[in-house]
């Protein structure tokens, strides 16, 4: 068990309340009818999958049950900095 | 593909909204989610003086007010009719037999005597306005309070939180995960904490907190 941060709630809770959704920073096509399908594709199906830091849309969900962002190694499970959606990430690489 | 589904004319429209007083005019029984526990019965037949005493306050009002902290029309709104301001995050406030949480940024939960609730309700919707919302839970949550010498035993076996003092001072509120299920835990005192629970979890947590509680001996009361 480790604890994440929840930047909502301003403090460190199990693991346990909190699930992953995904990658973070997704946006969807201003102009859904006139994107290209490749656009579209992208924005539907095509996620990273990288070896080391990456961006992952979490949810407090036994907690406030908002949405936030991690930035965390997928290779050492190291949690480098939560932030709230809207933010942008301080840990790049 | 998208459809426009508002237009101007639409938006600028006085929203109506549909308000229902969920007491019954009629005089029909109801029954909290432990009725079928029988409470007033354990609480006259049973141990007398257990380590930990459970209470279920049942049939209260519970309101989930939502807005935007920073809407002067929804926090003044507040505090115009319940006299206490909105509390921030992780905390509650107390006014007579009124209570309100901090659930998430833009929640809190109201808790009030049971009959009041649609009036409240209505003074609310009056003193509010720009982007809010209140709903009426009554229906699917109680009120449980924990109190006693090992309560807080009791609370370390059901919840990862910290409950220790440092970390959990008297007016904290907090929702976090408790046996298998979730609860809303304030403390509302040196040896007593407030549990908000799910209507159709309040059977397990009944069986869980006389299972957690018996090594300490279990007190109900009404």
């Amino acid at each position: 068990m480790f604890e994440i941060y929840c930047p909502h709630c301003q403090e460190y809770r199990e693991e346990e309340e909190f699930h992953a959704s995904g990658e973070a920073h997704i946006s969807r096509p201003l102009d859904p009818d006139n994107c290209t399908d490749e656009e579209w594709a992208q924005f539907l199906y095509f996620r990273k999958n990288p070896r080391g830091v990456h961006h992952e849309l979490w949810v407090h969900a036994a907690g406030c049950r908002k949405f936030f962002n991690i930035t965390r190694d997928t290779q050492t499970y190291e949690i480098k900095e939560t932030y709230k959606v809207g933010e942008q990430p301080t840990v790049t690489e | 593909m998208s459809e426009v589904i508002a237009n101007n004319e639409v938006a600028s429209a006085p929203v109506l909204i549909q308000q229902m007083d969920q007491l019954s005019s009629q005089g029909a029984r109801a029954e909290s989610p432990l009725y079928h526990a029988d409470l007033a019965s354990v609480a006259r037949e049973g141990n007398q003086n257990g380590g930990v005493v459970l209470q279920e306050v049942a049939l209260l009002g519970h309101l989930v007010l939502r807005g935007n902290i920073n809407n002067a029309g929804f926090t003044s709104g507040v505090e115009k009719v319940l006299g206490m301001a909105l509390p921030g995050s992780l905390q509650s406030a107390e006014n007579g037999d009124v209570s309100l949480r901090w659930i998430a940024p833009d929640e809190w939960l109201l808790v009030v005597p049971g009959a009041q609730a649609f009036s409240i309700e209505r003074e609310l919707r009056d003193a509010m306005d720009g982007h809010i919302a209140i709903v009426n839970v009554s229906g699917g949550q109680t009120v449980l309070n924990l109190s006693g010498a090992n309560a807080r035993d009791v609370l370390m076996k059901s919840t990862g939180y910290d409950v220790h003092d440092r970390n959990f001072p008297v007016g904290k509120v907090v929702t976090t995960t408790f046996a298998k299920s979730q609860a809303v835990i304030r403390r509302t005192g040196e040896q007593s904490w407030e549990l908000i629970i799910r209507r159709s979890f309040s059977d397990y947590l009944w069986l869980w907190l006389q299972d957690a509680s018996a090594e300490f001996g279990l007190t109900v009361r009404t």
